[in-house]
């Protein structure tokens, strides 16, 4: 019986070692196992062995039983990984057939610029404005210092709505200073976006309707000092860490002193080429402290107010940024174009 | 305004190179726009000397010349023109040399004669007949019959210097407000404190002498004393009409005017170096002597040195005679009294006449002169009298004619110079600096402001500077504005950031995005027509639009009341550039007459446009709602809206929050999308971004997950066709009691085995309650109930 017990675990475990797949393993554990089995089937002879023998050899079979079992769940085991292997092999996919995307829109980039410039602003506690593009005469000229007979106010260069020139498309987003200064409580920070238009035919670089963005500051003890140092900043978010700029002396009716602020050619860095007209420098924006006729006017007493304010040209800002060359793309709103950004 | 170096360094010694003198200018305040040199594309071209004129043996009318050029032998040049004789100074190209606009000149065989080069005319060199009135057109350009060329010719010299063809020029852009750059004298004094060259000014001497009275000979009467500020005239006899001398034509090239004659070039000349406008009348044409300076009767009429008939009204001013205009004051001279070559006596006008009047007056005629530019800016009254007395010293200089003794001085208006206090604290606080007082004066002073004590005296052509803040600038600019510090704002900190509707904005432009939805830009203004275009009755309401008096053109001439047009148009641009679909969106205004000082009520709409194979109503649909998810809008219904003539009428719906209508969305009109030539279904949504911000839900409070679950059942009910899916919901909504958390939509499914004119519909009905699980019997109770209120309502019946 003994040797019974040895044959039969060293033919199962033999077995088992070499089982190809489920079902021969589970005809293996029948026959070995089983209720039927080989094994139980020494077992039944164990009432033959005297009261002696039976502990020794009870242990043994059991000892037995628990080797083929474990044999058993080896080999189902490795059964199971092989099985799961082939099944990932089989599952395998081609990584580079092109993903299932899903068609997400575009921001125009336009707006790009402009929400990157307004963001920068309402970090700095400015106060994004909106304001009416109709707009009085009143507003857009007079209250700017722009005099009856500024060039800008002829009928070649703005749009109008009545003979007496009283309403008109604003011609810039600066009328949102004097209507700031009107309704808002001192100590003021603003930022204007918005669509300003001017009589200039469709071309590369021109269009009847464009983009502004206007930024003032009034407060106490405000220099020319802090006006340089915001728009270096600006200039930096938007151009890059270490953008150089330049101020020049210019000319608005509504700030005094003026001045238009230019960017280092980011191509030639400064040496001059095509795309800064070998200047070495690209205009961005016009600014300067207001005009202290212009705080009088809105009822705001100059020896004790100072201010600031810019106004940039989105478009120009967003081409620069995207490199586009042609103004009129910008208005086309062709998917091809706008699906790049 | 061009300028040439030659004639600045007359005023102010600055040997700046070109690159180093635009930018130090620019710095300074006058922006450098562009630099040149003239006859910067002529190299290799030399005065020659004929020598010898041969016949070309093959040839009629070309010459074989024996050129000198300085070097050695003679060389020989063919050339074809009919103008040359022995011992002629002539310009030669030679082998390998370049003309003005790219033309390259080598050595070669004309009709097998070898020629080692090129003779050129004036228009070979980029000259005219001005430059050179001796030369001919059609021919060489023969140098040695220049009385003020011959005799100074060596051959085998530079080209542009032998005919002073080198000067440098530098074009400026001038602001507004300083008028008194548009001068060489203007722009001489800011490059002297720009440079710290001394400024070297002239005062004019005139000899006079010349037979009569001025007072006699001429009268001058100013009844339009209001926009005559100055008027000032003397008088030149004798004249004798030639060409002006060669370094006066060539100051006037440079600064791009062109030579016609002596006097005339001293009325430019004058122009440019003081900024003051001449002008030249024909004393025989004055009738009566007498100048009288007056608005213009109505429907007078003038022809201008342009030859052009101008009919006047009461608001231009006119020089006028006795009887008649005879000039546009401050714009053109009349054609009647213009200097002609038998001119005898010359009348020299310097006056300062009303911008204003000058600028509309000049609008009004299209006509704006290089005059009546620098008039309409406001020019220094004090200017008129040294300039008249210029232009008669030049007179004497050129031997141009005799000037009678005296001027003619009429003035108006007698300007008060401003004198402002200087305030060395204020300027600092205001730029941010640290400037020394003793700095700030002699900045001022620099530009020829008198500055005593604190007192600063502000010169006359300074009519810009007015107040501390103007100081100011002259002091930074002078400073440097690249030397003032910069520095980050202080003071109180505001809480900035957006308004609620800007919110709004912001999260629904997101929401389109995130849908695939491209953002776009449009115009505001639209053509009248558009509003055919999208089938809107003639009598609409809101047709009234703000129209614009002056557009560009029928297209861009009223502002939009509706933003569907530009969205339409955008859609059909795309369509036509074969793009096989495009989802829009764009967040425009409207503009509608009636809001507040006359202006717009100016709204914003939130617009999606779409066409191509994804796109249906339900598409736009499921579009709309989620923006609407996305802003936690509440309580919202479609309302199929048939009338709209925009839309489809089976496809068209307004979508409702509770009581506000929020826009309308659906399929374009097949009749709207024929008017755009678009052959495809087009789609479009125009939600109010006012009611957007309305309907706009609280922010999300957190629900408890359920802790029990949920029972789900299917229902199918037949119904009529005509019975709404939303009606069918919201009977269920009403008929269920309280455990219903979800209905939704699975199939509506029409033809056999259902009757004609039925149709079946399916829902998935999800059934919960919050404290205990639901036993089968407590759901099945409440659909029994939703499909007892079914068929009541709805005749709708379990299938």
């Amino acid at each position: 019986m003994k040797e019974q017990l040895a044959k039969i675990r060293t033919e199962a475990l033999a077995a088992l070692e070499s089982v190809k797949d489920a079902a021969a393993l589970d005809e293996l554990r029948v026959k070995y196992l089983g209720k039927k089995g080989e094994l139980t089937a020494v077992l039944k002879q164990m009432g033959k062995l005297t009261a002696e023998e039976r502990p020794a050899m009870g242990a043994l079979a059991n000892e037995v039983r628990a080797a083929v079992e474990a044999a058993v769940d080896a080999a189902s085991e490795k059964l199971a990984e092989a099985a799961l292997s082939l099944k990932l092999k089989a599952e395998t996919v081609d990584v580079t057939i092109p993903g299932k995307t899903p068609q997400l829109g575009h921001k125009h980039p336009m707006y790009m610029a402009l929400d990157e410039i307004k963001d920068i602003f309402v970090g700095m506690g400015f106060t994004v404005l909106d304001g009416p593009e109709i707009e009085l005469a009143s507003y857009n000229f007079d209250k700017l210092n722009a005099e009856e007979g500024h060039p800008s106010r002829d009928w070649s260069d703005t749009f109008y709505f009545d003979e007496g020139s009283r309403v008109m498309l604003r011609s810039q987003t600066s009328p949102m200073q004097v209507r700031a200064m009107e309704t808002m409580e001192l100590p003021i920070r603003i930022i204007a976006p918005g669509r300003v238009y001017r009589k200039d035919e469709v071309d590369a670089t021109h269009s009847p309707m464009f983009h502004q963005v206007e930024g003032m500051v009034i407060d106490k003890n405000v220099t020319m000092a802090d006006l340089k140092g915001t728009l270096n900043l600006l200039a930096e978010e938007l151009f890059g860490k270490g953008t150089v700029t330049r101020f020049r002396p210019h000319h608005f009716p509504f700030t005094e002193p003026s001045c238009e602020m230019d960017v280092q050619c980011h191509k030639c860095g400064g040496a001059g080429c095509p795309t800064c007209k070998g200047e070495g420098w690209i205009e961005l924006l016009g600014a300067g402290m207001i005009h202290p006729r212009v705080l009088e006017m809105s009822g705001i007493d100059p020896n004790e107010w100072s201010g600031w304010a810019f106004g940039m040209g989105l478009e120009r800002t967003a081409m620069r940024r995207f490199k586009i060359a042609d103004l009129r793309l910008i208005f086309e709103n062709d998917v091809r174009f706008l699906e790049q950004f | 305004m061009n300028l040439s170096r030659e004639w600045l360094n007359e005023f102010v010694n600055v040997t700046a190179d070109q690159k180093e003198f635009a930018e130090a200018m620019t710095l300074s305040g006058s922006k450098v726009e562009t630099t040149a040199t003239e006859g910067e594309e002529i190299k290799n071209v030399v005065v020659g000397q004929v020598k010898s004129l041969e016949r070309h043996p093959d040839s009629d009318h070309m010459w074989i010349c024996q050129v000198d050029v300085g070097a050695g032998d003679p060389i020989q040049i063919v050339t074809g023109a009919q103008n040359l004789c022995e011992g002629d100074f002539v310009p030669a190209a030679l082998d390998d040399s370049t003309l003005p606009g790219g033309v390259h000149i080598t050595a070669g065989k004309l009709r097998g004669v070898e020629s080692n080069g090129m003779l050129c005319s004036l228009k070979e060199l980029g000259l005219t007949i001005h430059d050179f009135p001796y030369a001919i057109e059609d021919g060489i350009f023969v140098l040695s019959r220049d009385p003020e060329l011959a005799g100074k010719l060596t051959p085998g010299a530079d080209i542009r210097e032998a005919i002073s063809f080198h000067d440098q020029v530098v074009e400026f852009e001038i602001t507004p407000n300083r008028p008194d750059c548009l001068s060489v004298i203007g722009l001489a004094r800011e490059a002297s404190a720009t440079f710290g060259a001394p400024l070297k000014l002239h005062t004019p001497v005139v000899k006079g002498g010349a037979d009569g009275n001025l007072a006699e000979l001429l009268d001058v009467e100013t009844p339009a004393a209001d926009l005559v500020p100055r008027y000032t005239a003397r008088m030149v006899r004798n004249v004798k009409i030639a060409p002006s001398p060669l370094w006066m034509r060539q100051r006037l090239r440079a600064m791009g005017v062109r030579p016609i004659n002596n006097i005339v070039d001293i009325t430019n000349y004058v122009m440019l170096e003081y900024g003051q406008p001449m002008h030249a009348f024909d004393y025989r044409y004055v009738k009566g002597g007498k100048i009288i300076v007056r608005r213009a009767e109505e429907g007078e009429k003038l022809t201008t040195l342009d030859s052009k008939e101008h009919t006047l009204t009461g608001s231009h001013l006119v020089i006028a005679d006795e009887s008649r205009a005879v000039g546009l004051a401050g714009i053109m001279g009349g054609e009647n009294s213009e200097i002609v070559d038998d001119t005898a006596d010359v009348v020299f006008e310097s006056a300062c006449f009303d911008g204003t009047t000058i600028r509309k007056g000049a609008l009004a005629l299209g006509m704006r002169t290089e005059a009546s530019a620098k008039f309409e800016k406001g020019l220094d009254p004090m200017n008129t009298l040294p300039a008249v007395d210029r232009a008669c010293e030049l007179v004497e200089l050129l031997g141009a004619g005799e000037v009678v003794d005296g001027v003619i001085d009429i003035l108006n208006f007698v300007p008060q110079p401003t004198v402002l206090t200087l305030e060395p604290d204020k300027i600092n606080a205001l730029l941010g600096t640290d400037v020394a007082a003793a700095d700030m004066v002699d900045i001022l002073k620099k530009l020829d402001f008198a500055v005593k004590g604190d007192q600063v005296t502000v010169p006359s052509w300074r009519g810009d500077v007015r107040r501390m803040a103007d100081l100011a600038e002259e002091v930074a600019r002078f400073y440097g504005y690249n030397n003032i510090p910069t520095t980050l704002m202080r003071g109180q900190t505001t809480l900035g950031g957006y308004s609620p509707e800007q919110q709004v904005e912001r999260q629904s432009g997101a929401a389109c995005r995130a849908l695939g939805f491209d953002e776009i830009i449009t115009y505001s203004f639209i053509s009248p027509t558009y509003y055919d275009k999208i089938r809107w009755p003639q009598d609409a309401q809101r047709r009234k639009s703000f129209k614009i008096l002056n557009p560009l053109g029928e297209d861009t001439s009223i502002m939009r009341t509706t933003t569907l047009p530009s969205m339409l148009e955008i859609l059909t641009r795309n369509y036509n550039f074969r793009n096989k679909s495009a989802k829009l969106y764009e967040v425009g205004r409207t503009y509608t007459p009636g809001g507040k000082d006359g202006l717009a009520i100016e709204s914003k709409y939130l617009t999606l446009g779409a066409y191509g194979e994804d796109m249906d109503f339900f598409a736009l649909k499921g579009a709309v709602e989620a923006i609407l998810k996305e802003l936690r809008c509440e309580n919202i219904s479609f309302v199929a809206v048939t009338e709209n003539p925009s839309y489809h009428p089976g496809r068209c719906a307004a979508v409702w929050a509770g009581g506000q209508v929020l826009g309308v969305l659906g399929q374009l009109h097949p009749l709207v999308a024929k008017n755009y030539d678009v052959d495809t279904e087009l789609y479009a949504a125009e939600l109010s971004l006012a009611a957007l911000m309305d309907a706009k839900g609280a922010d999300p409070v957190y629900t408890p997950l359920p802790k029990f679950p949920a029972v789900t059942r299917d229902i199918a009910v037949v119904c009529d066709l005509a019975v709404t899916v939303g009606a069918l919901e919201d009977c269920i909504a009403r008929g269920a009691r309280g455990l219903l958390k979800e209905v939704t939509l699975f199939d509506i499914y029409t033809g056999a085995p259902i009757p004609e004119g039925k149709k079946s519909v399916a829902f998935n009905l999800t059934l919960r309650a919050d404290d205990r699980s639901l036993t089968a019997e407590e759901a099945d109770a409440d659909v029994r109930a939703i499909l007892e209120l079914l068929e009541k309502e709805l005749e709708a019946i379990l299938r």
